[in-house]
């Protein structure tokens, strides 16, 4: 097991969605510096889009929708908790980003006037941009990658960031997961675009790989953030989504919902009147399982064949194709039955919901020459779109960040720490075997955190990771692959306390299901208008705090503020009463 | 530490490869470069391509990328 060294301008962590655009983004600033895309996986299929994605699910497209409605949107859906100047920022940028992929060769849907196709999903705008062909937008990336000429690193697993005396960022560690080489990447700026915190909670399948997220995104970039004194936020807002059961995939509302599909009770009736995913929309959705009328459905039986042949064309050929294979193994048939749906384990994924490292409008953290996009930069309800712009705003800064600043210098004995943690399972003779300890982790993660959160059942949560950290002494890797999976566990069980922690902090109940908490049932926003913030202290602690929000640059009017508070579908009686 | 005793559990896995369509013994490996997860492997002794982890997310590169037609992705059974 060798140590090699590298020493780049830009270091780009993690090549799924927001980091080769990042990566290409810095180069295309100036060619002059040398950019590296470090993947734990191989670029050409790695992160959320391996398969590629359905659809945009918040375009921003003049005509359709202002930045501004936007803006305002995805405040109120996230309960007023954002820093609008980043959503704003995101919101700005999307039509070119749009623009600029189709240029690239990434097909979107069109209609007979060559206009973009935006279909209606949202509670209140217009933002979904159908891409039934977008099965190949991995290798239009890699095209771009190539042709800007940026280097990649394929199966390097980034384990810890490198911090200078003076807190800002000197580079980042990784082992290869094929030969357990180290590696030491000094860089001038770095890039965190590791995707979401996706293998968290327990698939109720008992499967630790059946997650919704691409389970190589283990929570490895909140893990490193946190221990390069980066601040985190909304944390408490966990991402619970609503999927087809057992297959742990998405039923896709919003692939089908412009066709005329939705989401139904065991009855077969409508109870929720928006299909787009909010807390608000998870917490009915979570009531009507629980009740008499559940589980819940999503219902295609009505529609024409020929829809039902659109619908099985998109659905079977992007994102997760697989699902195709799972109905027919089950007698599932669009036309005949409606498919059974179920409510996730939880995660952590600001393109979904809101938990993330704290970002500005420029993608940069707060760490001086750290930036950060995609899943795991807090900017809510990013999604794929939101990860493009971000990497877009953070290959561009962190080029910039080069421009002022030469390397920090490097922490020999950093370094020597974290070699020493890398290669500890492999050099044990003998410990506990990861996936064992992993599967009790996010058990315990699912008894414990899973909402509606209970105060005390927190409590002793945060009392059985402690106990696990004592088991990652304990690891035992039989080579490097399972080194990989060793030290997924260290980032999980960060991940965990984490998300225990922010739950606590915040005494009231926010964002529908993501954080209900029985012992704190009301939203108080006389004490909790605010984001918390969570961090590494200089006692190395993991300390709570508020951080008030930005005064809006898009004002919310008070009628508009509750639209996301009235999802259920009221009954023939309530609609007599009112 | 007193001695940790390891149980081996097995395992049935989605993954299969068509030794007879396989031509990793040619010296392809796109099924292994494209796995997420890293989950499979050539077996040196046979020239085939096969599952060698039980960590499979279902995704399906490795069946539409394989030149051959030789990869089928199934459900996991734990999921079926």
């Amino acid at each position: 097991m060798n140590t090699i060294e590298h020493e780049v301008d830009v270091l780009v962590i993690g090549g799924g969605t927001a980091g080769p655009m990042a990566a290409v983004k810095a180069k295309q600033a100036n060619p002059a510096l040398r950019v590296l895309l470090l993947e734990k996986a191989n670029v050409k299929r790695s992160g959320a889009i391996s398969m590629g994605m359905d659809g945009l699910n918040n375009a921003v497209i003049p005509g359709h929708a202002t930045p501004e409605q936007y803006v305002r949107e995805i405040t109120i859906a996230n309960d007023g908790i954002v820093n609008q100047k980043t959503v704003m920022a995101y919101a700005r940028n999307s039509f070119a980003m749009i623009e600029e992929l189709d240029r690239w060769g990434v097909k979107f849907e069109k209609d007979e006037t060559g206009d973009y196709a935006v279909k209606k999903v949202h509670h209140m705008g217009s933002y979904v941009l159908p891409m039934p062909e977008g099965h190949d937008i991995k290798k239009v990336l890699y095209r771009q990658l190539k042709r800007t000429r940026v280097e990649i690193t394929n199966r390097l697993v980034a384990t810890r960031l490198l911090t200078g005396d003076d807190g800002r960022i000197a580079g980042a560690m990784a082992f290869d997961c094929r030969t357990a080489d180290f590696h030491l990447i000094r860089a001038k700026s770095v890039v965190l675009a590791c995707g979401a915190a996706g293998r968290l909670g327990l698939p109720a399948s008992g499967y630790l790989f059946g997650t919704y997220e691409n389970p190589t995104n283990a929570g490895d970039g909140y893990s490193m953030a946190y221990h390069a004194g980066a601040e985190l936020s909304g944390i408490e807002c966990f991402q619970i989504n609503p999927l087809i059961k057992d297959y742990n995939g998405p039923a896709c509302a919003y692939v089908t919902g412009p066709f005329g599909g939705h989401t139904t009770n065991a009855e077969g009736q409508r109870f929720i009147e928006c299909d787009y995913w909010s807390g608000q929309m998870m917490w009915e959705f979570y009531q009507e399982l629980q009740s008499g009328r559940g589980p819940v459905f999503l219902k295609l039986d009505h529609l024409a064949e020929e829809t039902i042949q659109s619908i099985e064309t998109i659905l079977h050929t992007n994102e997760r194709p697989s699902r195709g294979r799972f109905h027919a193994g089950r007698g599932t048939d669009y036309r005949e039955r409606m498919v059974e749906m179920h409510i996730s384990e939880i995660g952590l994924c600001s393109g979904h919901s809101a938990s993330g490292v704290w970002v500005d409008e420029h993608a940069r953290t707060t760490v001086p020459g750290l930036h950060s996009a995609g899943d795991m930069a807090c900017v809510p309800h990013n999604y794929m779109l939101g990860a493009f712009v971000y990497g877009r705003l953070a290959g561009e800064s962190s080029a910039e960040y080069c421009q002022a600043h030469d390397f920090a210098p490097v922490d020999a004995g950093q370094v020597e720490a974290e070699r020493r943690r890398v290669w500890a399972p492999l050099l044990r003779e003998q410990g506990l075997p990861p996936n064992q300890v992993e599967y009790k982790l996010r058990r315990m993660v699912n008894d414990h955190l899973q909402p509606p959160k209970v105060t005390r059942k927190m409590e002793i949560g945060l009392e059985r990771f402690d106990g696990i950290r004592d088991d990652l002494e304990q690891l035992k890797a039989r080579d490097p692959h399972e080194l990989m999976r060793a030290l997924e566990v260290h980032a999980i069980r960060d991940c965990a306390e984490m998300a225990a922690r922010a739950s606590l902090f915040r005494t009231e109940s926010r964002w529908g299901l993501y954080h209900a908490r029985v012992d704190y049932p009301e939203r108080n926003d006389a004490e909790w208008l605010c984001h918390a913030q969570l961090k590494k202290d200089e006692q190395g602690r993991m300390a709570s705090f508020k951080r008030a929000i930005e005064p809006y640059i898009v004002p919310i009017d008070e009628r508009e503020r509750h639209a996301y508070r009235q999802l259920r579908v009221a009954l023939p009686a309530e609609l007599a009463l009112a | 530490m007193q001695t940790i005793p390891i149980a081996l559990n097995p395992t049935a896995v989605p993954v299969t490869v068509d030794a007879d369509k396989c031509i990793a013994h040619k010296g392809c490996t796109v099924c292994v470069d494209v796995c997420p997860l890293d989950v499979l492997a050539i077996d040196l002794s046979k020239g085939t391509a096969y599952m060698k982890f039980d960590e499979c997310w279902y995704c399906m590169p490795c069946e539409k990328d394989c030149p051959t037609g030789a990869v089928h992705v199934e459900i996991p059974y734990l999921l079926r």
